[in-house]
């Protein structure tokens, strides 16, 4: 689909800016939102682009720059802390060789920490992508990474 | 229900598909019916059971058999012996020492209203509901009950907002009823992004016909003719459920135009969020939904008032509204034989950290803290000793061993300086940091501020960096000072209550653990803090 027929699904009403805005992030390969897209939904639903802008840096599950194929997110809330989530972290430096907020070389992974997850009874916890990795050891880490480089 | 012999509840949520439910699933399938089980056995794809941590959990009912960890292959085996020779598999079966492989006792000690169908019934199937009294009272509403009359039922239950300020809910209904004529909203938050806090998840995912009943008798009591329901948009399973949902409902007229025949109409709308813990507080939620950054507003006015598009709106917490439905079906007075005088009802709390059956359970208000943390949490994981409790999430209160005493109620909790907010209980023990924890809640809160006031965005800044040099084993005693001095200022100065919250889990830390914090102080080294430090992004 193209995203002038996405937008035609969406009424051209200000409070629609947030679904439309999942809906185009979600079509780019990079899981990211490209300027046009901004200017799209700006125009579409007759707002100013700052407007626009305003909201899309307001929220976590939005990205103004590329991302890797996947999307690393380990949560750092407390209950996730306790449980051990800093040596998942260190873990998931060393497999990917990045540092919180970057991407791997070859494009496939980006590692972000994300505030709790609602998945706290398998704490320590992350989602790669929209799959949710839980009872996290070091090991656990690393075995999850592999499965993501060798295409699942 | 279906009438069959035997049913076996397979539990279906988001982390028994992390350990593989949909291969189980199958193989279970498959294996009864090449053992010809078919017609006697029917399988049944339930919500969360209400055991976490232990992979894949099926029940096989009416024997009550619990089973934990199942694999495909286990799977085939309990067919083959258990649904078609009657015996147990006892290798799979939860230990006797766990509460729900007594399911009995584990419900006598439980009082389930708000999960009374979760892991019961399959909540993909409306039948389900309505066989075990759903929509019952929103059929009565509509055709036999007057608006006000439902608000005074309400009003008479005394039932709280369970998203953790414990506002009366008939007073709130009452205030959008008697706001002057024209059009206004019902919104539920299911924006559950509390730490440590997934109840709401769960009644999403394992009965979401009874959040949607509670929405419409709210929209039918203030004549509201449109529900939205904001649910944090990391929840991709309770999404695609309550969808289903209404879909389901609008079909058999029970949501949608002319509900039950009657001249009201009642239409819900899901509206996914997009990541931010600021919105679930009520006016930046409405922001948010108008499609705008979620900064909270400036009250008054209040949402009874000015809310979404600037029309009087009814906010109310998944579990309160899920609490509607019996409450009309069953009066007020049945509601107020539960809890306690001020705070009638029961609330939902999940109980997480270093217990042996960490999980989701529903008590009466009034119950204490110890008959959570050892009844049924089942007690510290073995040779573990309690250190304390973090109960309400983030934005809650450290409590010490010498409060497990401590009344679970709005009211109780508040003559302790402490709060039920969500109603996470965090079970910690000898070997957590309670400093270690306290700087994770401060990260939290740094992160997730929303920037627009001065206090909460400089504050939780400020606080973090204290933290960093605490936490490093160079600061001294005024450190601590100026941590108090900073919360207190956010309490009194902050716009919302993300700011004002703060000031909870610090003073209630350093009151409750003064000596483990004290030995952080002038140089002192305490390994999990400088692992901590070690490990934090560089920025």
């Amino acid at each position: 689909m193209t995203k002038e027929a996405v937008l035609a699904r969406y009424p051209p009403a200000p409070e629609v800016l947030l679904a439309l805005l999942h809906e185009l992030q979600g079509m780019n390969p990079g899981q990211y939102l490209l300027p046009e897209d901004l200017e799209l939904a700006a125009r579409h639903l007759g707002l100013p682009l700052s407007r626009v802008r305003d909201a899309v840096t307001f929220y976590s599950m939005f990205s103004l720059r590329p991302r890797g194929r996947h999307v690393v997110r380990l949560c750092a809330s407390p209950h996730c802390h306790v449980a051990g989530a800093w040596s998942a972290l260190d873990e998931l430096r060393r497999v990917l060789g990045v540092e919180v907020g970057e991407t791997t070389a070859d494009g496939l992974f980006t590692l972000e920490l994300t505030s709790c997850l609602g998945a706290c009874g398998v704490a320590p916890v992350m989602m790669i992508d929209d799959e949710v990795v839980g009872n996290l050891t070091p090991a656990k880490v690393a075995a999850a990474v592999a499965r993501y480089r060798e295409g699942r | 229900m279906t009438l069959a012999r035997v049913h076996v509840l397979v539990g279906v949520d988001d982390e028994a598909r992390l350990a593989g439910v949909d291969a189980v699933l199958s193989a279970l399938r498959a294996a009864v019916a090449e053992l010809g089980l078919s017609g006697e056995v029917q399988v049944v794809e339930t919500g969360p059971l209400g055991i976490s941590g232990r992979g894949v959990v099926i029940a096989v009912q009416p024997d009550g058999v619990y089973y934990a960890g199942v694999t495909p292959a286990d799977a085939r085996e309990i067919a083959a012996e258990h649904l078609l020779k009657g015996r147990p598999v006892a290798r799979l079966r939860l230990p006797a020492a766990a509460p729900v492989a007594r399911p009995g006792e584990l419900l006598a000690r439980q009082t389930r209203v708000v999960l009374a169908n979760c892991g019961v019934i399959d909540p993909e199937r409306i039948e389900e509901y309505i066989a075990l009294g759903g929509y019952e009272a929103l059929g009565r509403a509509v055709t036999e009950l007057r608006p006000e009359d439902v608000i005074e039922v309400v009003k008479r239950s005394g039932l709280r907002g369970r998203g953790g300020a414990g506002f009366p809910t008939g007073i709130k209904w009452a205030a959008v009823r008697n706001a002057p004529p024209g059009e206004r909203y019902v919104v539920c938050n299911a924006d559950e992004g509390e730490p440590g806090t997934f109840k709401d998840r769960l009644i999403l995912e394992g009965d979401p016909h009874k959040l949607l009943e509670g929405m419409a008798l709210a929209g039918y009591a203030v004549g509201a003719h449109l529900g939205i329901l904001y649910i944090r948009g990391e929840y991709a399973l309770s999404i695609a459920r309550v969808r289903k949902a209404i879909a389901d409902a609008e079909a058999v007229g029970i949501l949608g135009e002319r509900v039950f025949d009657t001249d009201f109409s009642f239409r819900v709308e899901v509206r996914p969020g997009a990541g931010a813990y600021v919105c679930g507080e009520e006016t930046a939620l409405l922001e948010s939904l108008e499609g705008k950054r979620g900064w909270p507003r400036i009250r008054p006015p209040y949402p009874v008032t000015a809310g979404l598009w600037g029309k009087p709106t009814v906010v109310n917490n998944v579990e309160t509204l899920a609490n509607v439905p019996d409450i009309v079906r069953r009066g007020p007075d049945w509601y107020r034989t539960l809890g306690t005088p001020t705070c009638p009802g029961t609330k939902v709390y999940t109980i997480l950290g270093s217990v042996r059956y960490p999980g989701l359970v529903e008590v009466e208000m009034g119950t204490p803290l110890r008959v959570l943390v050892y009844e049924l949490g089942g007690g510290l994981l073995p040779g573990r000793a309690l250190k304390g409790v973090l109960i309400g999430g983030a934005a809650g209160a450290f409590l010490p061993p010498g409060e497990l005493d401590a009344r679970l109620d709005f009211d109780s909790l508040g003559e302790r300086g402490a709060a039920l907010g969500s109603g996470a209980v965090l079970v910690m023990d000898e070997r957590t940091c309670v400093v270690d924890t306290l700087g994770s809640v401060l990260r939290f809160f740094h992160h997730e501020s929303c920037g627009q006031c001065v206090p909460c965005r400089s504050g939780t800044d400020v606080l973090v960096r204290l933290m960093v040099r605490l936490q490093g084993g160079g600061a001294s005693r005024s450190v601590l000072e100026q941590m108090v001095a900073i919360v207190d200022a956010m309490r009194a100065a902050s716009l919302c209550p993300l700011g004002q919250s703060v000031a909870l889990p610090v003073r209630t830390a350093l009151a409750g653990f003064a000596e483990e914090f004290a030995s952080h102080l002038d140089g002192g080294s305490c390994p999990q803090c400088q692992a901590t430090v070690r490990a934090l992004p560089k920025k």
